[in-house]
């Protein structure tokens, strides 16, 4: 298994040909408090850098986009009724979706946690 | 901050934001707190379980002095100034020639003048507007030498109190004049988040003395823009320019409640023909209501209102989650045969239809302070 991160601020875990997409801590804590996540369909497809789901804090939406293409297989139903787990646990119980992915070699263009550890150094 | 920050005014308490990790965002042309590390949801729920002192020095601070000072204001505003005593507050707006608004403030009579609280974004506007009517025997003081903060909360005004005996016992909507750790300050009984409280206006130089002595007691918490915005919301407040602004009347603003008995009878203020006729008539196109969306999904400002048909009957001004309530709120215009509480609404959210309902507003009970007889 191996995990992967946008320069937007996803992971995405790697099994075989599904990737488990959610938002990183360092997303989770500059959005702050979360109360509501618009998960997309089992069944819709995305091109990489498609707006894929939705974020809401108290005080604003935020887009989330697709870090690699591909078709969606599962979504989180838990964050629901329980958005918070986004705050709680960003690379756990609080992943948004699963997706079937197109093409792995987009995985390619995207940072390994080494790298994206640095990308959010070089943010602030 | 961002690198274009140069251009921002700062507060007196400006320092003490950046010591307390504020968040700081440009609002109004001015450096603001938009939250503090404890965040927008800690901030809020600290409020209404006890104490958030928030800075609203950006808003203007104004003076009218001369004769008969309240008379001539009556000439700007639907509310009832000429009969305000002496030491209590009004809430009013400054309405223009087709009854749309201006602004919305506080008034307080003073024993010998008047005193007011306009918003941030509209102040220099306010004051270029009472000068183009301002007769010769009435001076108009702008108060940018004074901070002014809000301490909101079910526990603020006993923390007010601590500082000036008797402050928790003054009544809601009225003003004095006390020395808190010596220095001379306006408090008010009155806010902004449907909590009962103070607005304390301290001269700039000693603002952050007192502040830092408000923070210093266990009640109180540093509240930022954030919070500021879901409390209001959530108490049914209009955030002006969003939710009343010079397209919308108070009347169509559903503020009908701000002009008084005798106003109504004699107008005298502009626009007064157009706000009286919507008042007698009751025939307005377009009212603004409460609104609560069915599911979890918050719906924010600009999202359109649809009824069953898929026609778009109305916007939303305001919108976001309740923290207190627990789920979203909104509020929006709609057309008037909607407007009544209880009507079945959609909300279009990106690619969404919401179910929605029309309600009453406050999403969330005010508790003022209400001196026992």
């Amino acid at each position: 298994m191996s995990v992967y991160y946008s320069e937007d601020h996803e992971w995405i875990s790697v099994e075989g040909n599904v990737g488990t997409v959610g938002i990183t801590d360092y997303a989770q804590n500059a959005l702050g408090d979360i109360v509501f996540v618009e998960v997309p369909e089992v069944g819709d497809d995305f091109a990489k850098g498609d707006e894929v789901a939705v974020v809401e804090s108290v005080k604003a939406a935020s887009e989330i986009y697709s870090p690699v293409a591909g078709e969606i297989t599962a979504v989180n139903e838990e964050l629901e009724d329980n958005a918070a787990l986004v705050n709680s646990s960003p690379d756990g119980d609080g992943w948004f979706f699963k997706m079937a992915i197109a093409d792995k070699s987009e995985l390619e263009e995207l940072m390994d946690a080494d790298g994206y550890k640095a990308f959010i150094a070089g943010l602030e | 901050m961002s690198a274009d920050s140069s251009n921002l005014l700062q507060t007196p308490l400006f320092s003490l934001h950046e010591e307390l990790q504020g968040k700081m965002v440009p609002f109004a042309g001015y450096a603001m707190p938009v939250q503090y590390p404890l965040g927008v949801m800690g901030e809020h729920n600290h409020t209404r379980e006890s104490a958030g002192l928030f800075d609203v020095s950006h808003m203007g601070q104004v003076v009218i002095s001369g004769e008969k000072a309240d008379e001539w204001l009556e000439t700007l505003v639907p509310g009832n100034i000429i009969d305000l005593k002496p030491g209590r507050i009004r809430y009013t707006m400054f309405t223009d020639e087709n009854g749309g608004i201006l602004d919305d403030l506080m008034i307080t009579k003073r024993e010998d003048d008047i005193f007011m609280v306009v918003n941030a974004a509209c102040k220099e506007q306010d004051i270029a507007h009472m000068r183009a009517h301002l007769p010769d025997h009435l001076t108009l003081t702008e108060f940018d030498d004074r901070a002014l903060v809000a301490l909101q909360g079910p526990k603020a005004a006993g923390v007010t109190a601590r500082f000036v005996p008797g402050a928790d016992e003054q009544d809601f909507m009225s003003y004095m004049e006390a020395d808190i750790l010596g220095v001379p300050c306006f408090i008010s009984r009155c806010g902004y988040t449907g909590e009962d409280g103070h607005e304390i206006s301290i001269p700039a130089d000693k603002a952050e003395e007192i502040c830092r002595a408000l923070l210093a007691e266990p009640e109180v918490e540093a509240i930022g823009l954030g919070a500021r915005d879901s409390l209001r919301l959530e108490a049914g407040l209009c955030l002006y320019g969003h939710d009343i602004t010079t397209e919308t009347t108070p009347i169509e603003g559903s503020l009908q409640w701000s002009i008084g008995k005798r106003r109504r009878e004699n107008g005298g203020f502009p626009g007064a023909d157009v706000i009286l006729e919507q008042l007698k008539s009751a025939n307005v196109d377009r009212k603004r209501v409460g609104i609560l969306p069915a599911g979890r999904a918050p719906a924010r400002e600009g999202a359109e209102i649809l009824n069953a048909d898929d026609n778009v009957i109305g916007v939303v001004t305001s919108g976001g989650f309740g923290p207190t309530f627990g789920g979203p709120v909104a509020m929006g215009y709609v057309k008037s045969e909607y407007s009544e509480n209880g009507t079945d609404v959609f909300l279009q959210v990106r690619k969404k239809k919401l179910e929605a309902k029309v309600a009453a507003m406050p999403f969330v009970p005010q508790r003022y302070y209400r001196k026992p007889k």
